[in-house]
């Protein structure tokens, strides 16, 4: 059985989610349908919605369910920009923090490529949060020109926690509406969407226990948004396509346990996590902590390091082939390795970048599992470093001193 | 053993996992990203560097069951493959891509980083033969199936590398047997159309790729006698041999067609004439990499191969330092238009000896 640190990656569904999605999966009934069975799915996913709401500090009305956090960031994104622009056509510029997942990057510049946006990319400091000097200067020069600002609430990668009270105080200021997607936060810190001020806010089924391929936007009410599919006119209007029951049902399940634990759960990560943080550099002394060191300003259950010399790779397959399983950063990036765009953004150098290991942990995680990792990551560091960077070009001369 | 098995994501690499799997060593799947580009270098499946081809790649392992993983080696194929075929052509050469990559990338990148992480051997799906007779030293032969024979683009290994390879493929009937086999254990790749073209060069137009990389480069043709027959955009674009695309002006003054002969880099000049020029007696090699060294500095007798699909030809060799003198055998049916750049492999029998880079050639004596 092999250890499973990379819950921030997708996390084991609770038994409490898989009951409520086995019970509707038998059930008949498209919740648009008019008849009972259709009634008694719409009720279903009603509930649903409600039981999100309620765990997240939304109304009923504010929940836009979709087919996972990905389509949430595109909506938020796209559909923030077409309606703000609509109202402004002088709103065209796109603020986003340079560490943002993908999932809202690159929404971002396919607006830029396709839809007549300017893409601002806000910096962070090295501990990878967001420098609100500089978005605060953003907005005093060019703030009658934003038409929407996307901040994470927890950076994935390093779990850098962002100041979003403060982000949504200022763009509020400017008319600016703000998105924090909030894959990684839910259930590990608390999140209440009508407190934060924000404006629209993504969350994802499987990263808190609930099945995978569903999730929502919550989208303030009153809020312009303009619909990115087209279809049937559900979600009024915002999102067509029918409506998942089975998913809908579990997702709220999960979100609504998750975010009852969190009292307990999140300390009992922060302490355990705190343990590997520790014993990693007790075995690893040059290993670098990436991210906040301050404990209580990043996600409780994230250690993230880069390991001098070593190629992330390298020690991904290490660990794997020693029955222990992490990631170099977000597994979308998984692939083509590319050094992350989070920890460039920090400051750390491309070499640094390439030897960045994350561990995240989750509700199934022990003390046993960070033993595991503790008695088996010496042995891999000291491997990966002697396989090096080999990726890297060695010194050639042009022309003959290849051969 | 603890076996990496280079997966392109075609069929051939598939099996050979598959035939590593099956003979019980411990595999992981590597896929090799060679290609700056995110997106790719070319389109379609021909090449080895296509996003399809990594999901093909990743498809297979999960069939056979093993881990996979991308290694990006592409700083490094286009620092030593991408930029010795751009320097050669520059330099008036013919390069052979698949041969530097080999030699750079599978059986020294690959290999090394692959050793220092544990492996025992790295495996691809190369159609050529390892023996170790008595035990000893590996021998490189070709491959059971001639027309599949992969042993002139391994040559350039030396025995340290060809001691931590594996080539499960030697053995096979042919390649319609190998897609049999592909289907058989389900792997989706099995009707995968081959990969011809250089990988890296976008629908196989290499002078294409040569121009934009290159730039126009403009120059004289002459003849023999040194008189100018024509002009090129480029030298890079002739290979020596070449008749079609000379586009000269005037006919040769005894009517017969003419052929490039030679490249001078330094004047940027092409050399044209008759077929007869072109005719090989011998061949100095260098940057020599041995398999099988002959003893002392004689001649001995084997047979050289200077082309992937070409025919090796009786000779005599020797080795002299690092470099090679090869004397092709009177009446040999000839080698023609042998270009400086060209790897020459020696053969004795089905085993490879040893390889080379073609420095220079001697002409045939006159029959």
């Amino acid at each position: 059985m092999s250890v499973y640190l990379d819950h921030a990656a997708t996390t084991p569904m609770l038994p409490e989610a898989v009951r409520a999605f086995t019970e509707s999966l038998v059930r008949t009934g498209n919740p648009s349908s008019l008849h009972s069975s259709g009634r008694a799915a719409r009720r279903a996913v009603e509930e649903a919605r409600e039981q999100l709401a309620a765990a997240l500090g939304a109304r009923p009305s504010e929940v836009v369910l979709t087919a996972g956090g990905t389509e949430a960031d595109n909506l938020a994104v796209k559909g923030l920009f077409w309606a703000r622009r609509a109202q402004d056509p002088a709103r065209r510029r796109i603020l986003v923090s340079a560490v943002e997942h993908h999932a809202v990057l690159d929404p971002a510049f396919w607006m830029a490529e396709h839809a007549g946006a300017e893409i601002v990319l806000l910096p962070v400091d090295s501990d990878g949060v967001l420098r609100i000097d500089a978005l605060a200067a953003e907005l005093e020069a060019h703030g009658d020109a934003a038409a929407l600002l996307s901040v994470m609430w927890a950076n994935n990668e390093v779990g850098a926690l962002q100041p979003l009270a403060e982000v949504a105080a200022l763009a509020h200021r400017h008319g600016v509406p703000v998105h924090a997607d909030a894959v990684q936060a839910v259930g590990q810190v608390p999140v209440d969407f009508a407190a934060s001020g924000l404006d629209a806010l993504t969350v994802s089924g499987h990263k808190v226990g609930g099945p995978m391929g569903v999730g929502a936007l919550l989208a303030r009410r009153g809020l312009d948004l303009t619909p990115v599919l087209h279809g049937g006119g559900q979600e009024r209007g915002v999102r067509s396509g029918t409506l998942d029951t089975p998913s809908a049902a579990a997702f709220a399940m999960a979100v609504e346990t998750a975010v009852a634990a969190r009292p307990v759960v999140a300390p009992r990560l922060a302490a355990l996590r705190d343990r590997l943080v520790a014993e990693v550099r007790r075995v690893v002394p040059d290993a670098v902590l990436r991210g906040p060191a301050d404990p209580t300003l990043r996600l409780p259950a994230n250690a993230h390091f880069t390991f001098p010399g070593c190629e992330g790779d390298s020690l991904l397959y290490l660990l794997d082939s020693a029955g222990v399983e992490c990631s170099t950063g977000s597994a979308c990036q998984a692939g083509v390795p590319q050094p992350s765009h989070v920890l460039l953004a920090m400051g750390a150098g491309e070499d640094e970048a390439r030897g960045a290991l994350r561990f995240t942990l989750g509700h199934t995680s022990t003390d046993a599992d960070v033993d595991t990792l503790v008695e088996v990551l010496p042995a891999a560091v000291e491997r990966a470093r002697a396989a090096g960077l080999s990726g890297r070009p060695r010194t050639v001369s042009a022309t003959g001193g290849t051969r | 053993m603890r076996v990496l098995a280079a997966l392109s994501g075609g069929v051939d690499s598939a099996v050979a996992a598959a035939r590593a799997v099956d003979a019980g060593h411990e595999v992981v799947g590597v896929h090799m990203a060679l290609s700056r580009n995110r997106a790719q270098l070319r389109s379609g499946s021909r090449g080895c560097c296509s996003i399809e081809d990594a999901g093909d790649a990743r498809r297979a392992a999960d069939v056979l069951g093993i881990p996979y993983y991308v290694w990006d080696l592409s700083e490094r194929f286009e620092d030593t493959v991408i930029a010795d075929f751009l320097s050669e052509y520059a330099a008036g050469r013919t390069p052979n891509p698949c041969v530097r990559c080999n030699e750079h990338i599978k059986f020294e990148a690959l290999l090394d980083k692959a050793l220092a992480l544990g492996f025992d051997a790295v495996c691809t799906g190369h159609y050529a033969r390892i023996e170790r007779p008595g035990g000893g030293q590996p021998e490189l032969h070709r491959a059971r199936d001639a027309a599949k024979d992969q042993s002139y683009v391994l040559a350039v290994m030396g025995p340290e590398r060809l001691a931590r390879s594996m080539f499960p493929l030697g053995d096979a009937a042919s390649k319609d047997d190998v897609r049999a086999e592909a289907a058989a254990r389900g792997l989706s790749v099995s009707a995968k159309p081959d990969s011809y073209d250089i990988c890296f060069v976008a629908d196989g137009d290499t002078q294409g790729f040569l121009r934009e990389r290159l730039g126009a480069r403009p120059g004289e043709v002459v003849d023999t006698t040194g008189a100018v027959v024509g002009a090129h955009d480029g030298a890079y674009a002739y290979t020596i041999g070449q008749r079609k695309g000379l586009a000269l002006g005037r006919p040769a003054p005894d009517g017969k067609p003419r052929y490039v002969l030679s490249i001078e880099p330094v004047s940027n000049t092409v050399v044209v004439g008759p077929a007869e020029a072109l005719r090989v007696g011998g061949i100095q090699g260098d940057a020599a990499v041995w398999l099988a060294r002959p003893e002392g500095d004689d001649w001995s007798a084997c047979a050289v191969q200077v082309r992937a699909h070409g025919e090796a030809v009786p000779a005599q060799a020797r080795a002299l330092g690092d470099e090679v003198e090869v004397q092709l055998a009177d009446g040999a049916s000839g080698l023609q238009g042998v270009a400086p750049g060209q790897s020459l492999v020696l053969y004795s029998g089905t085993q490879v000896l040893g390889q080379a880079t073609v420095r220079a050639t001697t002409p045939a004596a006159r029959a």
